[in-house]
């Protein structure tokens, strides 16, 4: 007996209340951007700079003290929190102390971190500095528009391409789905104010790839249909490219689910944001690949009627038949 | 029909089996690891019997490149530095001067007294006032623009290395663009060869040294204890040179006088030379150096100058017998010995209050040279090997279960083929780490989130050709026919897909630095991998199976 997640012979209309979900979705990046604009995001050193420290002890933390300890010593912005996570075992006890860059200094300084440990160390003898990071605010600040530009770019340069396999509506229902995903991404980072650094930058473009795959193969699929179903209304075209997919959308978006998911739960805290950013990305990728991508793609029209003159083969351009 | 060339089949076999062998040493990691520790030990003269020993770990006839760990998971120190140029200008101009002093004295008639405004060298610039008469400015130009020479880089032909105007009544030299930029280039290229040389004699395993950008360069040692650590090997910028003394001075904001500045002793507290600022020789005219001891048995260094700088030190002392000499280490006076004799030949020895152990790291730190400027360092990341192993056994653990879930979930769906699919998968992954190991990429954290993540999206090809084949049984067109379409039908979908996501690998690449570019790496190369193993060895594998079994129907 196999396992059957979708009909066979679904037969959904996704836009049927396609206002709707645009609404939602316009909603929610507004919500997403008010929060980026209000209250912006829980940048790591990496951005912002600064130093962060993670301890190691096998008694309890007491973040109080560590705090009186670091305080003493006026540093300014210091932020200290413990860190649990299941696969610790029973006598690690980790916490997190992030020390904002201190004023007037361009590069990381030594003093500063050897202070903070051995202020540390007088409040909890037995503590260990497993790891120690550090960030110049000059770098930080290059970083930020490194990871802006990296996204822009991956963000072009997918337009770019699909542009040439398909066609221009096609690529700006994509764009417009990617740009969707990333900021709703951003956005749940704000709100829940989970640290964004430089991993979450990779994740983010993670979820423009994994998006797009996605967003590809329903395209991909309308593509060949628009040539099969000449007479077929668009809307009814992309529904049904949208339906045969579907088995497909779920199966590839649950295996990597499982998988993410694995990762979330047994990856350790290190890299929990990151995995994070990534299961959100898959389901709002699924989602706006079928509710925002198409739903733009009818919006927007294609071109049907291919025996005009000014126009190159069918239902796509003279690069749409490379591969296929 | 289903049918593929002989040819292929044995290339497609031969390919995956390469991949295997290639994967195979990470699967005994600490043995090859020894193994290739010794064969390095062995190259490098050091044929003992453990080293022997210890190569025969590993057949030589095997594969032997290692997946590298990242230093989030081995542990170690990561720095980037920049590299202060001003300090490089500075010197430069304190270096023209002497030059710039005969010229303008030999002419001392028509230029009259002049005096060195040495504030100025911090700007990178040498300016000279002429005191007495501000006329002869052109004069001055003239004389001091005969000293110059042309640049000798690609971009910069036809310059000059500076150039001479004036300014009221100082006359200004500064150094040209053309030769700005050939003396960063060549600090760089020194600054690397130094940081590396450093680093060597400490002797760590794969350190990795770039040039960053213009002025910056990235550190990592993995298994050192801290960055502090690693800045102390090659922090200490060991500028050794040797300044005429003026006299002594009781504290620092003394004032030394044009031309001189006032440096404190580096073993008695509360002494301060005022020594001439530019230097009769420097370190970096040094060919050797060596740990040894003074005729009282004390830890000293002996030191061999090369025959210019030789030939400087010799002039020196023979003119200037009986007055006090020093021995500047890092703006600190290491000794300022009375020049007792002409010391010929350019060997000397430098002593002071030195243990053994002092003696010989300045020895190294001498031998491998001077840092030619100052580092800053803009960010420095320690990471614990504790913290490191404790990720690598949770990246295990969930890579285990990904894929352990991923077996399952697609046999559960596609039976017989989603066997297939597995055994794709699992060859998918072994090749990913052949191919890593192959170029000796480095594995970190987010680049393990990069295996598991393609766990999960490599089966997607083969979804989508089993989805594919599916719909295609359904226009009943037999089993045979149905495969084949299957495959024709979804390739212009996988390729999309996978080219788009190649794409944001690439800029992940291009754009990111560690642990990102790790991710990107394993994220690019499983989409290699996985495309390769679901098109060619999925296909095969039902292909010989459908060959086999000719069966009438097929369900998918």
């Amino acid at each position: 007996m196999r396992l059957r997640l979708v009909k066979d012979d679904l037969n959904l209309d996704y836009f049927k209340r396609a206002t709707i979900w645009l609404g939602i979705s316009g909603v929610l990046v507004v919500i997403a951007l008010i929060s980026f604009f209000m209250q912006g995001l829980n940048y790591g050193i990496d951005f912002r700079g600064g130093t962060t420290i993670r301890t190691e002890t096998s008694t309890p933390v007491d973040v109080g003290e560590y705090r009186s300890a670091l305080d003493a010593l006026g540093m300014g912005d210091v932020v200290i929190s413990e860190v649990f996570d299941p696969s610790f075992r029973d006598d690690q006890n980790v916490a997190m102390v992030r020390i904002g860059a201190q004023d007037g200094e361009e590069a990381v300084s030594t003093e500063v971190i050897e202070s903070a440990e051995a202020a540390l160390a007088e409040v909890a003898p037995d503590i260990r500095f497993v790891s120690v990071e550090s960030v110049g605010p000059k770098v930080s600040g290059e970083l930020i528009q490194t990871a802006s530009l990296a996204v822009a770019l991956a963000i072009g340069a997918v337009l770019i391409y699909i542009w040439l396999r398909f066609e221009w509506q096609f690529a700006v229902g994509a764009v417009v789905a990617l740009v969707h995903d990333v900021a709703l991404t951003i956005g749940i980072f704000s709100e829940l104010q989970i640290k964004f650094d430089l991993a979450i930058i990779a994740a983010l473009l993670t979820i423009v790839g994994y998006s797009l795959n996605d967003t590809v193969v329903v395209f991909d699929r309308v593509r060949e249909n628009l040539i099969k179903y000449k007479s077929k209304d668009l809307k009814e075209v992309l529904n049904m490219s949208i339906n045969e997919t579907m088995s497909r959308t779920i199966m590839t978006s649950l295996t990597t689910l499982i998988a993410l998911i694995a990762l979330f739960v047994l990856g350790g805290d290190v890299i929990r944001g990151f995995v994070f950013a990534m299961i959100w990305g898959v389901f709002v990728g699924t989602y706006s690949s079928i509710f925002v991508a198409s739903t733009f793609l009818v919006k927007l029209g294609v071109k049907r009627d291919w025996t005009k003159p000014d126009e190159p083969g069918p239902a796509g351009t003279q690069f749409g038949d490379v591969d296929a | 029909m289903l049918q593929i060339d002989a040819w292929k089949r044995w290339l497609i076999w031969l390919t995956v089996v390469v991949g295997l062998l290639l994967a195979m040493p990470n699967l005994f990691y600490s043995r090859v690891e020894t193994h290739n520790d010794a064969v390095k030990a062995i190259e490098g003269g050091a044929d003992t019997t453990a080293n022997r020993e210890a190569e025969a770990l590993w057949p030589g006839f095997l594969p032997s490149g290692l997946v590298n760990l990242g230093l989030d998971l081995r542990g170690g120190a990561h720095l980037l530095a920049e590299v202060r140029m001003e300090d490089v200008y500075k010197s430069r101009m304190e270096a023209l001067w002497p030059e710039v002093l005969r010229v303008l004295r030999a002419e001392r008639d028509e230029i009259g007294t002049i005096r060195w405004n040495s504030a100025a060298v911090d700007q990178g610039e040498l300016r000279v006032r002429l005191v007495s008469q501000p006329d002869a400015m052109e004069r001055a130009i003239e004389l001091v623009n005969a000293l110059r020479q042309p640049v000798v880089s690609l971009t910069g032909q036809g310059s000059h290395d500076f150039e001479a105007r004036g300014d009221g009544d100082e006359l200004v030299i500064t150094l040209t663009e053309a030769e700005k930029q050939a003396t960063d280039d060549r600090t760089m290229q020194q600054s690397l060869e130094i940081i590396r040389r450093r680093i060597d004699e400490v002797g760590t395993r794969e350190p990795t040294i770039q040039r960053q950008g213009a002025d910056r360069i990235l550190i990592q040692v993995p298994g050192i204890g801290s960055a502090a650590e690693l800045k102390d090997i090659i922090g200490t910028t060991a500028q050794l040179t040797f300044q005429p003394v003026v006299g002594r001075a009781s504290n620092a904001n003394d004032a030394p006088g044009a031309g001189n500045e006032i440096l404190p002793s580096l073993d008695q507290e509360g002494v301060f030379y005022i020594l001439e600022q530019s230097p009769v020789v420097t370190g970096e005219e040094l060919t050797n150096a060596q740990p040894t001891f003074d005729q009282n048995g004390r830890p000293s260094v002996s030191f061999q100058f090369n025959g210019s700088g030789g030939r400087k030190f010799g002039e020196y002392t023979a003119a200037n017998i009986g007055s006090p000499f020093a021995i500047v280490l890092d703006d600190e006076v290491i000794s300022a010995p009375v020049i007792q004799s002409h010391i010929g030949g350019g060997a000397g020895i430098i002593t002071g209050d030195f243990t053994i152990e002092e003696s010989t790291n300045l020895a190294v730190l001498l031998r491998a040279g001077a840092l030619p400027a100052g580092l800053d360092f803009l960010e420095e990341r320690t990471i614990g090997p504790e913290l490191g192993q404790d990720s690598i056994d949770a990246g295990k653990m969930a890579t285990i279960v990904a894929f352990a879930a991923v077996l399952i979930f697609m046999l559960a769906s596609y039976g017989l083929f989603g066997v297939f699919a597995n055994i794709a998968l699992i060859l998918n992954v072994a090749m990913m780490f052949g191919l890593l190991s192959m170029i000796g990429a480095t594995l970190t954290l987010p680049g393990i989130a990069g295996i598991v993540l393609t766990v999960g999206m490599a089966v997607d090809a083969n979804v989508l050709i089993f989805e594919r084949i599916r719909e295609e049984l359904k226009t009943a067109k037999g089993p045979a026919r149905a495969i084949e379409l299957g495959y024709e039908k979804a390739l212009s979908a996988i390729v999309d897909a996978n080219i788009t996501t190649f794409i944001t690998a690439v800029i992940l690449y291009v754009m990111g630095s560690g642990p990102v570019r790790g991710f990107a790496v394993t994220l690019g190369f499983g989409i290699i991998t996985s495309v390769f193993t679901a098109i060619f060895v999925t296909r095969l594998l039902i292909v010989v199976w459908f060959e086999r079994r000719r069966p009438k129907t097929i369900e998918v």
